[in-house]
């Protein structure tokens, strides 16, 4: 991104953020992943390669799990978006975040916040996932601490627990 | 006083709920007041001299901090062992990548750019890109002979071994560099003032070797120097030494704008300018005997240091004792050495030298089983360890260790035999060849000799003014669990309840040195000290009154609330000692290299397509003994997470170099596993126990990464009969082998001989 994409063409773009109407003021083609950490100060969205490739940023976005990494904010305008900031709003834990606390589904943590959104949006296709499904539909992200195993036990876990109902 | 055991059971990781809400706070989440964001702008060849640097006309250079090697206060070296690594290029650069300048400015997004429009002319110099260039010396890159480091390990009379021998088998094995890949790139933040000196907030494992290097670097006492880590996403000893590089640049930059700059990678940057697994190769010559008996050997280990020294002289000892593996070598002498190359200095990666060097033993095992005609069953059953033999630098195994009871049971786990027999028949018929494959192995859990001992770690606990605890040390937590265990020991050690016992977030200003957090030591060493220092503030309670012999939870805490009030703090402090027998001759590689070792015994099954001639990994056994095991969840996901990365070193991550530099520096081209490439990995512990670690654990952390490899190669050579001794194992060298060795249309014809 060069100084005048930056400098010049902010404009008002509007989204639904975790069930709240937020509004930024920003160049559009800047990433979705920057305004959430940086304009909007939730940093629980992590970067981890910044070409779509780990899914450390994923997000949902009207219900489809997308790299906000990759995603100009223009397009996010009125989608309705949820981060992991949005799981668990009362304090209450997700199920899906209490079962990677148990089963030893966050290392590092890096991942985990995408990791958990993708387990998020694989149960709201398919709320008893084989372990067949649950590898295929975690495969666009990236772990490197756990060897996803333990990932695989939480949401099988978490969806015996009704977390996809 | 608690009787529930906690040592032993899966409490809630300490930090998890941060972890799985978000919260957690990793050094690219805080952002500080006035702070401007760094850029470094590095080598474009791998050797050369600096003749100029140019600055294009077309940037505003008065907005940007610029910072070179004229700049540094101090010692221009990033101080670890030698220092001998510049912490900026001044007159000559000795591998691409290597840092020239530094550039600060308030807005992120013109950094790239303006990093871009620094152009730099050099006068070339020859360099060299492998071992065998390195060790031919036509060109000298380093010190007299390019040589950081050689040592020799001599064990009886290997000369007078071949004669008597009835095989000798000679075996050639290598392994490429392996990139960490921990998921947060490396990142630093700095501030200065002339007050308080430095403090830098960073994603690291070693708060203390940050803090050496900026002392020397920035000639400051040691409490001008403050080093914070930040939640850490990842490390795998990726963040061990090369964070110095980074905090060394954020502080210059912090010092020169006298304003906090932030320091972060991208992924790009990270991949090809920080540190690797070192790429080695490893030569066996064995003595063998007719029944399959090892009389002697000589070991050849031989890595790559890149550039600079670094680290490069302890991946080397490790390296080198760990050669032997598991086995009674009545004599040995291993010869190993660490050389330059002119590519980024290679450095700290779990295992440190150790699955290099296993991985050459484990696949020697199996030649030698070949033409003993043998299986690899029973030439690893002669050979094993027991009590009462010697290792190969001399020490005594004292543990009541049963290796072959370790060996069978993993055969029996990973239903070894019937799977041979049943895969040897039907590879015939099929296109899909499948094979099993073994490695036995070890590690050794702790600094090296006498590394513990010149550590000196120490590690305190404190009682806090309301009565609760906090572990005071510098062991960091990246995934592994450090805080839990930790607590979890305190907590086991005092009869109270894990939630009475907290950390506090490693920071040279609040914790005492406890040592680095790599070699498989925490829970062992750190461990086993945070335990001693527990019962030392249990006994001060005691003698001035204020505690029973016999307690409850609730009032160990007015204990210490009473104790903190009447008398001020409380701390109590723990330093190492080396116990007596452990006693090690550093100059001739002689004694107890370890005070403890872990023990393993891992199966792999691979399917490998002779269409695609891609392997597949269908399962996986691994079965280890590891003392006492404190917390089952995170001792498995270390296994697991281990063991993933193992696959990835033997079967998917490829580094291409090209002059020195890194090619394939992105998650898209450098391929790890992911969830839908990994088998089942069925983990199964033995647990003996160790005097020498907390409640007798031992270090696990970097076990699981030495034997994923040879067993996989081992079933691979299973499987198509043909042997392979190099690491990536790539479909594409499988192809190339093929079509070298099997000029007919269909390989499986011309394959499974002599077995």
């Amino acid at each position: 991104m060069n100084e005048t994409l930056h400098d010049h063409g902010k404009s008002e773009i509007t989204f639904i953020l975790n069930g709240q109407s937020a509004s930024v003021h920003v160049h559009p083609m800047e990433r979705l992943l920057d305004v959430f950490r940086r304009e909007l100060r939730l940093t629980g969205t992590k970067e981890g390669c910044g070409e779509g490739e780990c899914g450390s940023c994923s997000v949902l976005m009207d219900g489809e799990l997308v790299n906000s990494c990759l995603i100009p904010v223009i397009q996010a305008r009125d989608a309705r978006i949820t981060t992991i900031e949005g799981l668990a709003p009362a304090g209450k834990l997700h199920e899906l975040q209490q079962a990677f606390l148990d089963w030893g589904g966050a290392q590092c943590g890096i991942c985990t916040s995408g990791m958990i959104l993708a387990a998020c949006h694989l149960l709201s296709r398919k709320s008893q996932p084989t372990l067949d499904e649950i590898r295929e539909g975690l495969s666009g992200n990236l772990c490197r601490c756990t060897g996803y195993m333990q990932i695989f036990e939480a949401v099988a876990e978490a969806a015996r627990h009704g977390a996809g109902s | 006083m608690n009787t529930a055991p906690i040592v032993g059971t899966s409490v809630p990781r300490l930090e998890g709920r941060d972890k799985v809400t978000g919260l957690a706070s990793y050094v690219d989440d805080l952002e500080l007041p006035g702070m401007l964001y760094g850029a470094t702008v590095r080598s474009t060849i791998p050797r050369g001299r600096i003749r100029k640097i140019n600055f294009s006309p077309h940037i505003n250079w008065p907005e940007f901090v610029i910072v070179s090697a004229s700049d540094i206060p101090g010692k221009n070296c990033i101080a670890l062992i030698e220092d001998d690594q510049p912490c900026l290029a001044g007159e000559f650069v000795n591998h691409p990548e290597e840092p020239i300048l530094l550039l600060a400015h308030p807005d992120r997004h013109v950094l790239p750019h303006a990093a871009a429009s620094v152009t730099i002319d050099y006068e070339p110099l020859p360099a060299v890109f492998s071992i065998e260039e390195s060790e031919r010396l036509s060109e000298i890159i380093w010190g007299q002979d390019n040589t950081f480091k050689t040592c020799l390990i001599e064990k009886g009379d290997v000369e007078s071994v071949w004669e008597n021998a009835d095989y000798i088998v000679e075996g050639e094995y290598t392994t490429g560099a392996q990139e960490q890949l921990y998921i947060e790139n490396n990142g630093m933040i700095a501030a200065f003032n002339p007050r308080d000196g430095v403090t830098v907030w960073g994603s690291l494992q070693c708060p203390y070797y940050v803090h050496k290097a900026l002392m020397k670097l920035c000639c400051l006492p040691p409490e001008k120097v403050r080093v914070v880590q930040m939640e850490t996403g990842g490390a795998f000893g990726g963040k061990e030494e090369y964070p110095s590089m980074l905090a060394a640049h954020a502080v210059l930059l912090a010092m020169k704008s006298e304003r906090p700059v932030k320091l972060v990678y991208d992924r790009l940057e990270d991949m090809t300018a920080t540190t690797k697994r070192h790429p080695s190769r490893t030569r066996h010559r064995t003595a063998v005997s007719r029944d399959g008996k090892i009389l002697g050997g000589e070991i050849e280990f031989t890595i790559d240091g890149g550039a600079y020294e670094t680290l490069s002289p302890v991946v080397l000892s490790r390296g080198a004792i760990h050669a032997g593996g598991p086995y009674y070598w009545p004599s040995i002498r291993v010869r190993a050495k660490a050389v330059a190359t002119n590519a980024p200095p290679h450095g700290a990666f779990r295992g440190f030298g150790a699955p290099q060097s296993l991985f050459a033993m484990e696949r020697h095992m199996d030649r030698i089983a070949r033409v003993v005609r043998l299986s690899p069953i029973e030439i690893r059953k002669r050979n094993l360890l027991r009590p009462g033999l010697t290792t190969s630098t001399g020490q005594v195994i004292e543990e009541p260790i049963d290796l072959e009871g370790l060996l069978d049971r993993a055969l029996e786990l990973s239903q070894y035999c019937s799977k041979r027999r049943e895969f040897a028949r039907d590879n015939q018929q099929n296109k899909i060849k499948r094979g099993v494959g073994i490695a036995a192995f070890l590690h050794g859990s702790g600094f090296t000799g006498s590394g513990e001992r010149y550590l000196g770690s120490i590690v305190g606990l404190e009682a806090c003014a309301d009565g609760s605890l906090r572990v005071l040390v510098s062991s960091t937590e990246f995934g592994q669990g450090t805080k839990t265990v930790l607590c979890q020991i305190v907590a086991e050690a005092l009869g109270l309840r894990y939630e009475d016992v907290g950390i506090a977030q490693p920071d040279t200003n609040v914790v005492p040195n406890s040592g680095p957090t790599v070699a498989s030591r925490t829970v062992m060493v750190v461990g086993k000290l945070v335990q001693s220092a527990a019962l030392g503030l249990k006994n001060t309670l005691i003698a001035r009154g204020l505690l029973a012999d016999s307690y409850s939870p609730d009032e160990f805490r007015e204990a210490c609330r009473n104790y903190v009030s009447k008398y001020g703090p409380l701390k109590s402090l723990a330093q190492y000692q080396q116990p007596n027998e452990i006693v090690w001759d550093e100059h001739n590689y002689r004694g107890s290299a370890y005070a403890a070792y872990a023990w393993a015994v891992y199966v792999a099954e691979v399917w490998v397509d002779t269409t695609t001639y891609s392997v597949s990994v269908k399962d996986f056994v691994a079965l280890q003994e590891i003392g006492k095991i404190l917390h089952p969840v995170l001792a498995k996901g270390q296994i697991i997470g281990g063991v993933a990365q193992g696959i990835g070193f033997a079967l998917y991550e490829k580094v291409v170099w090209q002059n020195g530099r890194m090619q394939n520096g992105q998650m898209t081209n450098y391929i790890m596993p992911t969830s839908a490439d990994l088998p089942p990995i069925r983990v199964h512990f033995d647990e003996l126990g160790n005097a020498h670690g907390a409640f007798g654990a031992k270090g696990i952390g970097e076990l699981p990464m030495d034997g994923p490899a040879p067993a996989i190669v081992n079933a691979v050579v299973d499987a198509l009969g043909v042997p392979f001794d190099s690491i990536p194992l790539l479909p594409e060298d499988i192809f190339e082998e093929f079509s070298r060795t099997t000029p007919r249309e269909n390989p499986a014809h011309s394959l499974q001989g002599g077995r």
